[in-house]
């Protein structure tokens, strides 16, 4: 699935940095009906992980009320270079990664 | 100074009757320019532009082999950065061999049948729209000149009279809104000049990209019209006649709407 980050290519040590992600995703909330009546069954992203080489620094659970292609921005504080790893899970297996390197000076 | 205040006021409202109708080419506006700043904040930054996921998903599509002829967009036209640059500025276009105009959505399709011998996507298909989305992205920032062609007068003229015809249960016509009373609220939300220079755009109401006719058609049913189908002819006039009346506006493809 298409999915957008934005880190910050480099900071410095010890400065707070955004993060911001965009990932595609239906969120299907599972309490619509087809025009034949039949309910249409929940298919959402349940949880995001955020690991910053290796450590999770954030992590957030996403409800039925979330919107389509979910956007998620937090801050965490740059403290070595290396790679942030982003995880997606959600219902019927889905499951979704993406990366991004930062350079700390 | 109230008394010239008083006239200007009066010269204002007798000056109203004369600004109904056609809006002039330098009074043109985006939609963009309706939008509060969190929209255009969304719009503006393409890491949370969520219509920059089916841009994605579209240049993925544009190098991937599709049909029996094995053939991917690319192996024609290349690299989509210059062979598509304004071309979606200049759609809908005359197709010589039909003898009509079509849409972009429907050059995407006519190509998968003639030369990569692919089924059509049908219409607001996830993978249609991603491939036009990538197709008009290329044209961001190009002024709009749909409709120049000589040829494409009369179907210019043909969407004209149903943007100014009335229709529907509400018995209201396209410019009775868009030409009339633009920048006015109705329902609390603005009324846009309906210029439609971010299509297919993401849509906040719908939680995903639409074409221009997903959003034609849904104004006809808020006027209790019966909406024209995709690809019919009327839509495509209508679509024509939209860009040729958005003349100089840049491409935004692809813009965030509320």
């Amino acid at each position: 699935m298409a999915t957008l980050i934005n880190v910050p290519a480099k900071a410095r040590r010890g400065d707070i940095i955004e993060i911001r992600t965009l990932t595609s995703h239906i969120m299907e909330t599972g309490f619509r009906h087809t025009m034949a009546g039949a309910l249409v069954p929940r298919d959402i992203i349940t949880s995001f992980i955020c690991r910053y080489n290796g450590t999770e620094v954030f992590r957030a659970d996403l409800f039925p009320a979330i919107a389509a292609n979910p956007y998620l921005s937090f801050f965490t504080i740059a403290k070595e270079s290396g790679k942030f790893e982003f995880e997606w899970i959600g219902d019927n297996g889905y499951s979704s990664t993406a990366s991004a390197s930062i350079t700390v000076e | 100074m109230s008394s010239w205040r008083a006239i200007a006021a009066a010269l204002l409202f007798a000056a109203l009757p004369a600004l109904a109708g056609e809006i002039p080419p330098d009074a043109r506006r985006s939609g963009y320019t309706f939008m509060g700043p969190d929209t255009r904040a969304m719009q503006d930054d393409d890491t949370s532009n969520p219509g920059m996921l089916f841009v994605l998903d579209g240049e993925a599509l544009w190098s991937t082999k599709a049909g029996s002829a094995e053939k991917a967009c690319a192996d024609c036209h290349g690299d989509a950065r210059s062979s598509m640059k304004g071309v979606a500025a200049r759609y809908p276009a005359l197709d010589k061999l039909l003898a009509r105009p079509i849409t972009l959505d429907q050059r995407i399709n006519l190509c998968r049948a003639n030369h990569q011998q692919a089924t059509a996507l049908t219409y607001e298909s996830r993978d249609l729209l991603a491939l036009s989305a990538f197709v008009a992205h290329q044209s961001r920032g190009i002024a709009i000149t749909a409709g120049d062609d000589p040829d494409l007068k009369p179907f210019v003229a043909q969407g004209r009279d149903l943007f100014m015809q009335r229709e529907g249960q509400l018995n209201l016509a396209c410019s009775n809104c868009h030409d009339d009373n633009f920048d006015k609220r109705l329902a609390g939300a603005p009324i846009t000049q309906a210029q439609p220079t971010g299509y297919p755009l993401y849509r906040l109401e719908w939680q995903t990209l639409g074409s221009l006719e997903r959003r034609l058609r849904s104004c006809m049913t808020g006027v209790r019209a019966q909406a024209y189908e995709y690809g019919s002819p009327e839509l495509v006039a209508l679509e024509l006649y939209l860009m040729s009346r958005a003349r100089g506006l840049k491409m935004e493809t692809p813009a965030v709407r509320p």
